[in-house]
């Protein structure tokens, strides 16, 4: 498993959520998740515009293995989707952090920090999660 | 891959040795007959037999292999229950044909509807569904239905466990209800609390699976049914796992509400390979009048035992019809004839020998150094293991392990499901196995470990022995295609 990276924060359901500069927020899934869940072969995801509620059903991940859903770190509005994971699921288990991206939130409110975990705290998170 | 009967074909070619006598060509007006020949094979008699005895001998089955595939009881299917489903008294029974010609066969359905009441406690039993989905299908349409009926208007909630089977939110959601997720505990046990939370006047039921996937009883039951009846729901059993309880314990006695029954997989039809199955359904009192059609009635008619479909007349408010005639015929007479041939004492021995295979095998693996994802419980009739661990340190998956035991020809079991447990195997040896059977998956399992480490065996491309080699699931997943086209 590669390092997490620095810049993001994370949760207890394994998404990963960055802030960009324009105020909104990118939400993916971890490494972690998209090792467990195996190759994935596709994903539902929200319609741009579509408001979400924190730790509500966002989008639809399935892999070979399993499908399971994404839930929404914070409540928000979606004002982007990727879409190219339409034709391409499989970007999710090669780029977690990048081009695997699911969509772009807009917050509502100040985004509460305390849901949500550090790099550090994550890691330490999944080192439990393995004994 | 093999080449198909059609790349065989070639025109002309004809096994006639044992064709009919030429019959006269049936009366059908010129402008219906086709003018070419239609796209069938055309082969020689050997090519035929070679073709299909090669293809069968490329299956992995129970009647060449240990299928310790978890969760499906791939059990011993005696060949008795086939034979005499096929008698053709009941093979070619007409279904339209009236039913003082079907009194033999009707009585069979009445009989085997009155065995399964008593093995599972309940009430009714319809054996209509045709499968074991449609059979939870018609079991949480009979809840809702039943609510309804009650002017309970406000309850569509229903609630599943984690570990439940995909078919049961699936259900859940066809029926129009909104599923609500229950965690599992440590210990395999549902999380008492958590149902309390999500326990309210919207709750129309629970479906359980007991013993659960997770290869334990279910230890609260009584509390839990007592809980969901006193918040209005009612309780649905996945008879997915009836095979670990037969004739010890009865979903009925343990208060549920309504159960669906496997009987391709409990009661001895051939299964694993898309069908035909059966779901038959059994329902407690309250459930009674919604019960799918048609069910075999028995009356008295001048002195005389009369069997009769009961149709919508006979239960207004039933569900509705789900299957054109009785379901699965076949399926249904080969249960008739299992558990005639099983006998009551038989069942209670299924029950005992499934548990004591599966927990002998428990105890060797972990004895051997495997991890059990649920150490402190006794194991039903199958128990997981997982190798996350092994994943970990020689890169030895759950998935590796199961195409390295297809090498070592044994059926992989069942992995990745509970999707709770990382890395896991689930495992199911049922009562038709022997010792020396068991001993033997156990030393190949522990074979295989042993190569990881020691000599560094990479399974990552097995399986290496097999007609086809590891497939590409993402592939088949998504550009899945079956269909034969001729160059």
């Amino acid at each position: 498993m590669t390092e997490l990276p620095g810049d993001l924060l994370y949760t207890k359901d394994h998404e990963w959520l960055r802030h960009e500069d324009d105020g909104t927020v990118t939400v993916g899934i971890t490494e972690h998740a998209a090792t467990a869940l195996g190759d994935l072969v596709y994903v539902e995801l929200p319609e741009v515009g579509q408001d979400v509620e924190s730790d509500g059903e966002m989008a639809v991940v399935e892999s070979v293995k399993a499908a399971s859903d994404v839930y929404a770190p914070i409540t928000g509005s979606v004002v982007a989707v990727n879409d190219d994971l339409a034709d391409d699921p499989e970007k999710i288990n090669s780029e977690p952090y990048g081009e695997g991206w699911i969509v772009k939130l807009a917050p509502d409110d100040e985004i509460d920090e305390s849901q949500l975990m550090s790099p550090d705290a994550y890691q330490q998170f999944l080192d439990e999660l393995d004994d | 891959m093999s080449e198909l009967i059609f790349e065989k074909s070639r025109s002309g070619r004809r096994a006639f040795a044992q064709a009919p006598f030429e019959a006269a060509p049936p009366a059908i007006p010129q402008q219906f007959l086709r003018n070419d020949k239609p796209r069938l094979p055309e082969a020689s008699e050997l090519q035929v037999v070679r073709h299909f005895t090669r293809l069968s001998q490329k299956n992995f089955s129970i009647d060449t292999q240990f299928y310790p595939l978890g969760s499906c009881t791939m059990k011993y299917n005696p060949r008795a229950c086939n034979a005499l489903a096929l008698l053709p008294e009941f093979a070619g029974r007409h279904p339209l044909g009236p039913v003082s010609h079907g009194q033999g066969f009707l009585t069979c359905m009445y009989e085997l509807q009155e065995m399964l009441r008593e093995v599972t406690g309940m009430k009714g039993v319809s054996l209509t569904p045709m499968a074991g989905a449609q059979g939870e299908l018609a079991g949480v349409a009979m809840i809702k239905a039943y609510h309804q009926a009650r002017g309970d208007h406000e309850r569509n909630e229903i609630i599943v466990p984690d570990a439940a089977h995909g078919t049961n939110p699936a259900t859940a959601n066809m029926c129009g209800c909104i599923v609500k997720e229950i965690p599992t505990g440590p210990d395999g046990d549902i999380e008492i609390a958590a149902l309390k939370a999500v326990l309210s006047p919207r709750t129309a039921g629970i479906m359980l699976t007991n013993p659960s996937t997770l290869g334990v009883f279910e230890r609260h039951i009584k509390d839990v049914a007592d809980m969901v009846h006193a918040a209005g729901g009612l309780l649905y059993y996945d008879g997915a796992n009836l095979n670990a309880i037969l004739g010890k314990v009865r979903p009925g006695d343990m208060d549920f509400d309504v159960i669906h029954m496997n009987l391709h997989k409990t009661f001895s039809t051939p299964h694993g390979g898309g069908g035909p199955g059966s779901g038959a359904v059994g329902v407690n009192k309250r459930l009674l009048p919604f019960m799918p059609i048609p069910v075999v009635g028995r009356s008295e008619v001048e002195g005389k035992t009369v069997y009769d479909w009961l149709t919508e007349e006979d239960l207004p408010q039933s569900i509705g019809r789900l299957s054109g005639f009785m379901g699965n015929a076949g399926v249904l007479l080969r249960a008739y004839v299992y558990m005639r041939m099983i006998g009551r004492a038989g069942m209670e021995r299924i029950a005992e020998y499934a548990t004591l295979n599966a927990n002998y095998l428990m105890a060797r693996l972990r004895d051997a150094g495997f991890e059990l994802a649920y150490p402190g419980r006794r194991a039903s009739h199958e128990f997981i293991v997982t190798l996350k661990h092994e994943a970990k340190s020689v890169s030895l998956t759950a998935m590796d392990m199961a195409k390295a035991l297809l090498d070592r020809n044994y059926h992989a079991p069942t992995t990745y499901f509970p999707l709770l447990v990382p890395e896991c195997l689930l495992i199911e040896p049922t009562e038709t196995e022997s010792k020396e059977t068991l001993d033997g998956f156990v030393a190949a399992m522990i074979d295989i470990v042993r190569a990881a480490k020691e000599d560094g065996a990479d399974y990552k491309e097995a399986p290496y022995k097999m007609p086809v080699r590891r497939l590409d699931d993402v592939k088949a997943a998504r550009q899945l295609d079956l269909a034969y086209r001729p160059e």
